[in-house]
């Protein structure tokens, strides 16, 4: 299993998404990617995302103006 | 076995496409959604930049109706090749900034290319005959199938009726009798049909999520253009528009004053690429400044800075100034006066 980060910070929606999406495309099922961004709306638009394509949200953090969301990938 | 077909809906976020692409997952075709990120629909960056807002963010109204419909979307970055469309709209633009005709067959264009790539048999999108003025209309919308090349492979499920059959619809891969015809303005007919397919939570955006069609900021990118002699520009110059009051005392250079604190701290992230310029003998905000101001402006810059400070009353605020390479100093200047700052001053 591979954890990747993905540094989204200063990206507004959706470009953390299209970001998140992009970087999930080269990653394998079981894979867990960390997004970490400054936009609090990815606090709800990458789980739905994760929801819509069959990935998981692991965890979701925020603290001093910034947002991680562990994701693990799926197999869809 | 026939086989299963396969349709991309352009999925804006409002009702109509979310409608369309419903329509035809009815019949059991695949539906996929796509939609296309130009840099323009900002709706929610105010709530994300601002410190009052940042408690209840927006939204993204594309993925909310992908999941409401239980199916999956593509959303694509066009930031670089949207470009062309803004800069040289082959119909021209709107009622502001927005080439909504030129816009439409780009994405139709895109989506062609992507089922092209993707195996997939047909396009849908939510137009209705006469719901938008300029791209959605009788007439224009022969014009968008054939000038993206999608042609007949383009299906409008609201309003097909109205419309010569489809290659989806003369192969039977749609039941055309269960397609709609919708025309006009009223949201009548598709608010009913919402509540036949029990949706009752939808956006109704006027003119979409596109900012293109705001006039403050269809002004402001005006101004921009016409600051730096062409059309040309960065995902970073649209974003800032979005952000703080603007305000061109002179051509060759323009103040961004940040608001409120969540602006200064979107701002700050811009400092180095802009001259900077915020109090220190009193409370105030960060302003770039963008352009190439002479002594004399950056002078006139920092009484409008401090006129934006808690020191607007003071006879002397200390302004620190940071150039482009970095360099410091500070400006000791009396405010500006309100009534010596013209209304066309505010872009």
């Amino acid at each position: 299993m591979t954890i990747e980060t993905l540094n989204a910070r200063r990206l507004l929606c959706p470009l953390p998404v299209i970001r998140t999406q992009d970087k999930v495309k080269q990653l394998k099922a079981g894979d867990r990617l960390e997004v970490i961004c400054t936009d609090p709306g990815v606090m709800q638009d990458i789980p739905a995302w994760c929801r819509i394509n069959g990935h998981k949200v692991i965890e979701a953090t925020s603290g001093n103006h910034e947002y991680t969301i562990l994701l693990e990938v799926g197999s869809s | 076995m026939s086989k299963q077909r396969k349709a991309i809906a352009l999925i804006s976020g409002g009702l109509d496409s979310m409608l369309a692409a419903k329509t035809i997952m009815e019949q059991g075709v695949h539906v996929e959604g796509i939609n296309f990120f130009t840099g323009f629909c900002v709706e929610g960056h105010t709530h994300a930049i601002r410190e009052k807002d940042k408690a209840k963010p927006k939204r993204n109204n594309s993925l909310w109706v992908a999941e409401q419909l239980g199916m999956k979307l593509h959303i694509v970055d066009v930031i670089e090749e949207y470009k062309n469309v803004l800069i040289n709209p082959k119909h021209g633009y709107g009622a502001h900034m927005n080439p909504c005709l030129d816009c439409k067959i780009f994405m139709v264009n895109k989506a062609k290319q992507w089922i092209v790539e993707n195996d997939f048999d047909f396009i849908i999108t939510g137009e209705v005959i006469g719901q938008r003025p300029m791209s959605q209309r009788k007439a224009t919308m022969p014009i968008v199938a054939k000038e993206s090349g999608a042609d007949d492979l383009l299906l409008r499920p609201l309003c097909a009726k109205n419309l010569p059959a489809t290659l989806p619809e003369r192969e039977g891969w749609v039941d055309r009798e269960k397609l709609h015809d919708i025309t006009g303005r009223s949201r009548k007919p598709q608010i009913a049909m919402a509540e036949q397919f029990g949706i009752d939570d939808y956006s109704q955006p006027a003119g979409g999520c596109c900012f293109l069609t705001d006039k403050s900021y269809s002004a402001k990118l005006v101004d921009l253009w016409k600051s730096q002699g062409h059309k040309e520009y960065q995902l970073d110059d649209v974003m800032l528009l979005k952000v703080g009051r603007h305000i061109r005392p002179q051509p060759n250079f323009k103040l961004i004053v940040a608001r409120e604190e969540g602006e200064g701290r979107f701002l700050q992230g811009y400092k180095n690429e802009f001259i900077s310029m915020i109090s220190l003998s009193h409370r105030g905000p960060l302003v770039l400044i963008d352009g190439t101001p002479s002594a004399e402006d950056l002078y006139l810059a920092a009484q409008i800075t401090a006129r934006f400070g808690q020191g607007r009353e003071a006879e002397q605020v200390d302004i620190d100034v940071t150039m482009l390479d970095g360099s410091e100093r500070t400006l000791q200047v009396k405010p500006i006066r309100e009534e010596d700052m013209p209304k066309a001053w505010y872009v």
